[in-house]
């Protein structure tokens, strides 16, 4: 007997946010996510934390903002049109430095779109997810093992960083089941939360979490002091998995459900003489700059595959730099491209080069 | 050796259920193995479906277009499905609710009037069982031994009284031979 269970990637969410030392959750429900809340409603109260559906996503986040300004570990889920609501909440989270995770399950938009799974929330995750010079650190899990560790990993992560990272899955991922190992994981060592806004019975000086700089000069500093942080996180902080691209002449970068999608795509093409290969982004911020860089140094082709109408290809065409062509493809709001497509387009690329 | 699996019914027909319970058995026989349900309205009727993957090596799309294997227990799913069974695949179906056949040369179609069965032996609600039995004896992915075991302990101890029938439906789908 394995000690591994077979869950749905939303309960591995949950579990691991459980096994992290997570003990606050503050949601409310959509689909194809709703499952993380009704996983921790059963779970939180035995161990000892607390999951609340608040009356919206925007208290929900506001919630999270409270928990963890005094140093709790949060956690807040949602899909697609509810991360827009939490959005100004968690550009208040960046501003305050206060470590949480926001996990989005993203189904097709926009406006309330549809129910299927999508990763048309790129853009807002990596670029726009609130106002102001700000960065989240984005994980892009690709099976429900991976929902798990990254879930264990962007806690270690935010509290490394003191900021709020985002777990970016799709309905699909959400939805499946794989077996899961909850034993696989190495912890990080993470700094004590001295900043917290907690009691202390006046034995020290009151810690004070705020965003609001009235003097331009001392909102500058913080934000070019935030953005020293950033760049360690650029330096430190990339990971990737690359898939047959050591001898690839052509070779797909996709994250998340799709990256596993091009996997079969690339066992197929080979097996058609086709000398495809996989670039797979764990982080999408940091994006994996270099490696895209290094592939199109190497590759006479790049393909981003993606569920949406193209949004990471951006990151791949700036990485890419001109050094080699820059494809696409894509299937949006809620349609999950196939491996045949994939292949197919693969295949008239490798055709006219 | 990859195989590739599309259950497929109306709601409430224990189409998850079916796709699950081969998930579970693979995975208990260290099998990696997915199970990617069609999620919404579904469980409150309608059209039902979920993809299966087993495999000896690590699984990439765990998203299917054409299965090897089949398994359809009303008529639209039929339609829908069997077309898309790869050459040298299976298709099989609940000749109770589906009473048109494949006309496909290229693929195995096998019937089994699985709700009569059901029935007839006071097994209402368990034709999906019936068919997990046929379709372990037909496909010979898991012995029968191990997926009894599985299945009775997939079954809460408030609903103990459900074991009898599960494992009679399916020894009643195994022993099918028509």
């Amino acid at each position: 007997m394995s000690k591994k269970v077979l869950m749905k990637g939303n309960e591995a969410i949950a579990e691991a946010a459980i096994a992290s030392g997570c003990l606050h959750y503050f949601g409310y429900p959509i689909t194809p996510q709703t499952e993380i809340s009704e996983y921790l409603a059963k779970r939180m109260p035995k161990v000892g934390g607390l999951c609340l559906q608040a009356e919206s996503e925007v208290a929900a986040i506001n919630m999270v903002m409270g928990a963890a300004a005094a140093g709790s570990r949060v956690l807040t889920s949602s899909s697609s049109p509810g991360i827009s609501l939490k959005s100004e909440g968690i550009s208040y989270i960046a501003g305050c430095d206060l470590p949480c995770l926001i996990v989005n399950v993203q189904r097709g938009g926009p406006g309330l779109g549809g129910i299927q799974p999508s990763q048309s929330d790129y853009y807002q995750a990596t670029r726009g997810v609130g106002h102001g010079d700000l960065r989240l650190i984005v994980l892009a899990p690709s099976s429900v093992q991976e929902m798990a560790s990254l879930t264990m990993e962007a806690f270690d992560l935010g509290d490394t960083y003191r900021m709020p990272v985002m777990l970016l899955a799709d309905g699909a991922l959400g939805q499946m089941m794989e077996p899961v190992d909850f034993d696989a994981f190495q912890k990080r060592d993470v700094p004590d939360k001295m900043w917290a806004a907690n009691g202390h019975g006046g034995k020290r000086k009151k810690n004070i979490i705020n965003s609001l700089y009235i003097d331009p000069k001392e909102l500058e500093d913080s934000v070019v002091e935030r953005y020293e942080k950033y760049s360690r996180i650029e330096k430190n902080e990339v990971k990737y998995e690359e898939f047959m691209t050591d001898d690839a002449e052509i070779v797909l970068v996709a994250f998340g459900i799709t990256a596993r999608i091009c996997k079969s795509a690339v066992a197929a093409a080979r097996e058609a003489g086709i000398k495809l290969g996989l670039l797979r982004p764990i982080t999408l911020w940091p994006f994996p700059k270099d490696a895209v860089s290094s592939i199109a140094d190497k590759a006479k082709a790049i393909i981003s595959v993606e569920m949406s109408m193209g949004q990471m290809i951006d990151d791949v065409r700036l990485a890419a730099d001109g050094k080699c062509p820059v494809y696409f493809y894509g299937r949006t709001g809620g349609m999950i491209p196939s491996v045949e497509a994939i292949f197919d387009r693969a295949k008239e690329i490798s055709e006219s080069i | 050796m990859t195989k590739t699996f599309i259950f497929a019914g109306s709601g409430g027909q224990g189409i998850q259920f079916s796709g699950k319970q081969i998930a579970k058995t693979a995975m208990h026989m260290d099998m990696p193995v997915t199970f990617l349900p069609s999620y919404g309205p579904e469980m409150r009727g309608g059209t039902s479906n979920c993809t299966v993957v087993i495999s000896d090596e690590e699984i990439g799309s765990p998203s299917v277009t054409y299965p090897d294997i089949a398994v359809t227990l009303n008529l639209p799913s039929f339609t829908k499905f069997e077309p898309r069974v790869k050459a040298g695949g299976m298709i099989i179906y609940d000749s109770t609710l589906i009473n048109i056949g494949s006309e496909r040369e290229d693929i195995t179609a096998l019937p089994i009037p699985a709700t009569e069965l059901a029935v007839e032996n006071d097994l209402e609600g368990f034709a999906n069982v019936i068919v997990l039995g046929f379709l372990l004896k037909k496909t010979g992915i898991f012995t029968i031994e191990n997926f009894r075991d599985f299945l009775i302990s997939s079954i809460p101890a408030s609903k103990a009284k459900l074991i009898e029938k599960n494992t009679t439906a399916l020894d009643l789908g195994y022993n099918y031979n028509k």
